[in-house]
C-alpha cells in the first residue's frame, strides 16, 4: 500500500491549493480585525462619528472573509490526516497539542466573541461590545502564534527526542518546541505581513473610491479619505519595518536552513565574497543558472552584512537534499519586489502628506489602487519561498515528504483535488465578487442629527437596533 | 502499564467524547436548520431560521475543529488511522460544510431573488449531505477499520455498507429534529407550529431509527455482540437505555401536544445523549474498532500531560463564554429583528 509519485504529488498540490487559498482569509482576518478594534476605539475615544461610519464598513467585510477563513480552514485541521497521515503518526505527539491549545485559546474566543462583535450592538453595552471587537482581534492574533510556533517546529525543529522503536516524535521540552530558532522571526514577518495586506486593501478601496468621485466631480467624503490616510501610514511606517524584519528571518534561515537559502539565491558554489544574482534561471540538472545577471559582493553583504562573507552554494548539498530552486528563486524576488514597491509607495505618500497634497494626487491614488493585491501576492511569494523550500521534508532534515504521506489511493485523491479546485474556485470566486461589489459602495458619512449612534446615546435601546440593523447591512 | 498510562488515555478518552457530543449537539441543531429548508421554502421564515443560528453558527463548528485536535493530540494514531481510512465521506463532508458556511453571508448579500435562492438551496444542501458524511464516518467506524499494526491498510470503500448508509440517514433525521427543536425555542407564531409539525414526524422517524441502529450494531460484529451479552453491566445500562429513551419519548410528545417551548428541544438533545452513551459503551475500549484500543492510540504521556493542563483550566472558560454569548442572544427571534 505505498502510495506512488502521483499520489504524492497530488497530495502535495492538494496541500499547497487549500492552505493557499486558506491562508488569504486568516491574513486578512489578522489585520482587518486589528483595523476594527482601533476604528472602534478612536470612535470611543473621541466620539466622530467617521470611526463608525468605517466600522460599520470593513466589519461587514470582515463578517464575509472571517466566514471563508472558517469554512476553509476546517479543512486543514482534517488534511493533516487525510493527505499527511504518516506525519501526524510520527509528529502527532507535537504539532497535536499545539493545535489543541491553538482551538482552546484562540478560535473559541475568536468563535464566541464574533457573534457578539457582529449582532451584538443592539444588546449589551458600547465597552462590552468593544471588549467582544478587542477579544477577536487578541483571538486571531494568539491563533497566528500558535500556527507558527507548529510551522518553525517543522523548519527548524527543536526540543524532541526521536523514539528509537517507533521513530515517533516525543516532545522533550515544550517552551524549546513553540520557541524554537525561527519562530520568532516567523511571527513578526507573518504578522507584519497581515497588516500589510489588510493596509494595501484599504488604502486601494480609498483610492478607487477618490477616482471615482473625481471623474463624476464629486468631493471626497470624509470617511474615504481617514481610510486612504490611515492606510497609507500603515504602509509607511510597516513596509519598511517589514523589510528589516524579512532581513532577521533570512539571517535566521542562513544559520539553520543554509540550503534553502542556496535555493533561494540560485548559488551552487559556496564563496565568500558572492555576488546576488537579480535574475537568472537555475536549473537543477546543469547545477548552473542561466543567464545570471550579477551584482558583486551584493550577495555577501545582504546575507552576511559583509563584503567578504561567506555563503552556501547547492552543491554543498547532497542532490537529494535540494529543494527546487527554480521556484524558490522566484518566488522570493516576487516577494522583495513587492516589498520594494510598497516601501516606495510608503515614502511617495509620506512627501506628499508633508507638503500637505496627500488627497490630490491622481498618480498616488492610481497606483496605491493598483498595488491591492500586493500584499496578499507577496504574502503567498514567502509562503511558498519558506514551504517549498522546506522540500524534499516536512520536519526539517528529520522527515521526508515522501514517508509523510497518506496511504490514499491515486483514484480517491483525483477525485478529491478535482472536487477541491471546482468547489473552491466557485465558493471563493462567488465571495470574490460579492467583496468587490461591497466595497464599491462608500461607507456612509452623513453627519446629521438622525445619525444611528446620536440616537444611540439618547435612546439607547432605540438607536441600538437600527445601528445594528445598519451593521448588518440589512436597513431596509 | 503504569497508572498514568492507564488513567490519562481514559480521561482523554472522556474528553474527547464529551467534545465530539457538545459539536454534534451543538452543530447538530444548525446543520438541522439546513435540513428543515427541505420543507420550508418561505423566504421570510428561512430568514429567521437562519437569524436564529447566524451568531453562534461558527461557534459550534469550532467544536468539531476541538475534535479533530484532541485526536492529533491526545490519539494521534487513531487521527492518522481514522482520516484516511474515512477519506471520502470527509472531504465530501468539508467541502459540504464550505457551502453552508458561506451560505450565512452570501445569502444576505445576494442582490437578485436568484442569488438569493441559489445560496438558500447550497445552505440546505450543503447541511444535509455534511450530515449524512458525519453519519457514514460514524456508521464506517464502528463496522470497523482494516489495520496492521497501527496503520491502516483498508481500500478507500471500506465505509460503504448499507450500516453506514443508514447511519447517514438516521443523523439526517436526528439533525432535523435538533433543528426543529431549536426552533420551537426561538421562534413563534406561524413558523413555530410548522416546527412543532416537522418536530412530531421527525421524533417517531428518529424512534424507528434508534431502535433500528440499536439492534443492528451489536450484530456487525461479534465483540459488540459479546461486550452487550457477556457483561451484566453492559446489560443493565443497555435495559436503562431503553426505559430512558422511552421515557424521553413519553415526554417529548406530550410536551408538543402541550405546547411547552423548550422541551421538546430538551428531550431531542436527551435522545442524542443516550444514543450516544449506547454506541460509546459498544465500542469501548476500542477508539479504532476494532483493533485499536484508547491505550494503544494514545499519544505520549508529556502529550496528553501539556494538552491536558490546557484544557483543564480553558475549558470551562471557554463553556463558560459560550454560554454568556448564548444567553445575550436569547429570546423569541422574529422577522422584524433586524440582526441578519
Amino acid at each position: 500500500m505505498v502510495p506512488d509519485a502521483t499520489a504524492l504529488m497530488l497530495a502535495r498540490i492538494q496541500f499547497a491549493f487549500t492552505v493557499g487559498f486558506h491562508i488569504i482569509f486568516p491574513a486578512f482576518s489578522i489585520g482587518l480585525a486589528a483595523y476594527l478594534a482601533v476604528l472602534e476605539g478612536l470612535w470611543l475615544k473621541t466620539g466622530r462619528n467617521v470611526y463608525l461610519h468605517l466600522f460599520k464598513y470593513w466589519i461587514k467585510i470582515f463578517a464575509l472573509v472571517f466566514g471563508m477563513g472558517v469554512v476553509s480552514g476546517l479543512v486543514m485541521a482534517y488534511e493533516f490526516g487525510t493527505n499527511w497521515s504518516l506525519f501526524s503518526q510520527k509528529a502527532g505527539a507535537i504539532t497535536g497539542p499545539l493545535l489543541g491549545y491553538e482551538v482552546l485559546t484562540a478560535f473559541f474566543l475568536e468563535a464566541g466573541f464574533l457573534g457578539i462583535m457582529l449582532f451584538g450592538l443592539g444588546r449589551v453595552g458600547k465597552g462590552l461590545h468593544f471588549l467582544a471587537t478587542c477579544l477577536v482581534s487578541i483571538g486571531t492574533l494568539i491563533s497566528m502564534t500558535w500556527i507558527l510556533a507548529s510551522n518553525s517546529w517543522m523548519q527548524t525543529p527543536a526540543g524532541y527526542t526521536i523514539d528509537p522503536k517507533t521513530g515517533h516524535f516525543l516532545p522533550k521540552s515544550w517552551f524549546e518546541v513553540i520557541f524554537n530558532p525561527s519562530f520568532p522571526y516567523r511571527l513578526v514577518h507573518m504578522g507584519m505581513a497581515a497588516f500589510i495586506c489588510v493596509a494595501f486593501v484599504v488604502g486601494a478601496t480609498a483610492a478607487f473610491h477618490m477616482l471615482r468621485d473625481r471623474k463624476n466631480g464629486k468631493p471626497v467624503s470624509e470617511p474615504v479619505r481617514v481610510m486612504f490616510s490611515m492606510a497609507l501610514w500603515m504602509a509607511a511606517i510597516a513596509a519598511p519595518f517589514q523589510l528589516l524584519a524579512g532581513d532577521m528571518h533570512g539571517l535566521n534561515t542562513l544559520k539553520y536552513q543554509p540550503a534553502k537559502i542556496a535555493a533561494m539565491e540560485g548559488d551552487w558554489e559556496s564563496e565568500g565574497p558572492a555576488s546576488e544574482i537579480l535574475f537568472g534561471i537555475p536549473n537543477m540538472k546543469t547545477e548552473h543558472t542561466d543567464y545570471a545577471i550579477k551584482i558583486p559582493y551584493a550577495g555577501s553583504l545582504i546575507l552576511t552584512h559583509s563584503l567578504n562573507g561567506k555563503v552556501p552554494g547547492l552543491k554543498d548539498f547532497p542532490k537529494d537534499q535540494r529543494a527546487p530552486s527554480p521556484i524558490l528563486f522566484f518566488s522570493f524576488r516576487i516577494m522583495v519586489g513587492l516589498g520594494g514597491l510598497m516601501i516606495l509607495l510608503g515614502l511617495w505618500s509620506l512627501l506628499l502628506r508633508f507638503r500637505g497634497k496627500l488627497y490630490n494626487s491622481p498618480a498616488l491614488q492610481w497606483a496605491t489602487l493598483v498595488m491591492a493585491p500586493s500584499g496578499f501576492i507577496a504574502l503567498l511569494c514567502g509562503w511558498i519561498t519558506t514551504e517549498v523550500g522546506r522540500q524534499p521534508y516536512t520536519i526539517y532534515g528529520l522527515l521526508r515528504t515522501s514517508d509523510s504521506v497518506s496511504p490514499v489511493m491515486l483514484p480517491s485523491m483525483i477525485f478529491s483535488m478535482t472536487a477541491f479546485v471546482i468547489v473552491y474556485f466557485f465558493v471563493f470566486g462567488a465571495g470574490m465578487l460579492i467583496l468587490f461589489r461591497m466595497l464599491s459602495h462608500q461607507p456612509s458619512s452623513h453627519e446629521s442629527g438622525a445619525d444611528p449612534e446620536n440616537a444611540l446615546q439618547n435612546s439607547h435601546a432605540k438607536g441600538a437596533t437600527r445601528l445594528a440593523e445598519d451593521l448588518s447591512g440589512k436597513r431596509s | 502499564m503504569t497508572a498514568t498510562e492507564y488513567w490519562l488515555p481514559v480521561i482523554w478518552a472522556c474528553l474527547a467524547a464529551v467534545g465530539i457530543l457538545i459539536y454534534v449537539v451543538l452543530d447538530g441543531f444548525d446543520l438541522g436548520i439546513g435540513i428543515l429548508f427541505f420543507t420550508q421554502k418561505d423566504e421570510e421564515h428561512r430568514d429567521v431560521m437562519m437569524n436564529t443560528i447566524a451568531p453562534v453558527w461558527d461557534g459550534n463548528e469550532t467544536w468539531m475543529v476541538f475534535g479533530g485536535a484532541v485526536l492529533l493530540g491526545a490519539f494521534q494514531t487513531a487521527y492518522s488511522v481514522i482520516l484516511p481510512a474515512l477519506y471520502l465521506p470527509l472531504i465530501v463532508m468539508l467541502l459540504s460544510l464550505i457551502f453552508r458556511g458561506v451560505a450565512f453571508e452570501f445569502r444576505v448579500q445576494a442582490h437578485t431573488k436568484e442569488a438569493r435562492c441559489l445560496w438558500g438551496s447550497a445552505f440546505m444542501a450543503g447541511s444535509t449531505l455534511a450530515t449524512f458524511c458525519q453519519g457514514t464516518v460514524l456508521g464506517g467506524l464502528l463496522l470497523g477499520i482494516k489495520t496492521t499494526g497501527n496503520h491502516f491498510t483498508g481500500s478507500a470503500l471500506d465505509w460503504l455498507n448499507p450500516f453506514s448508509i443508514f447511519c447517514g440517514f438516521a443523523l439526517v433525521v436526528g439533525y432535523g429534529l435538533l433543528g426543529s427543536g431549536w426552533l420551537i425555542w426561538r421562534t413563534e407564531g406561524e413558523l413555530q407550529a410548522y416546527a412543532r409539525r416537522a418536530a412530531r414526524c421527525l421524533g417517531s422517524l428518529l424512534l424507528v431509527c434508534i431502535a433500528v441502529v440499536a439492534v443492528w450494531t451489536p450484530m456487525l460484529r461479534s465483540t459488540y455482540l459479546h461486550t452487550w451479552t457477556n457483561s451484566s453491566s453492559h446489560a443493565v445500562a443497555a435495559v436503562v437505555l431503553a426505559i430512558l429513551a422511552i421515557l424521553v419519548a413519553f415526554t417529548f410528545f406530550r410536551s408538543l401536544k402541550s405546547g411547552k417551548d423548550r422541551t421538546p428541544f430538551l428531550c431531542a438533545l436527551a435522545w442524542f445523549g443516550l444514543s450516544y452513551v449506547g454506541l460509546a459503551l459498544s465500542a469501548w475500549p476500542y477508539i479504532v474498532p476494532p483493533y485499536i484500543t484508547i491505550w494503544q492510540a494514545s499519544s505520549p504521556v508529556s502529550s496528553q500531560t501539556f494538552l491536558l493542563i490546557g484544557t483543564a483550566i480553558l475549558l470551562p472558560l471557554v463553556l463558560a463564554y459560550t454560554i454568556y454569548c448564548y444567553k445575550i442572544f436569547h429570546g423569541k427571534v422574529t422577522s422584524s429583528d433586524g440582526y441578519h
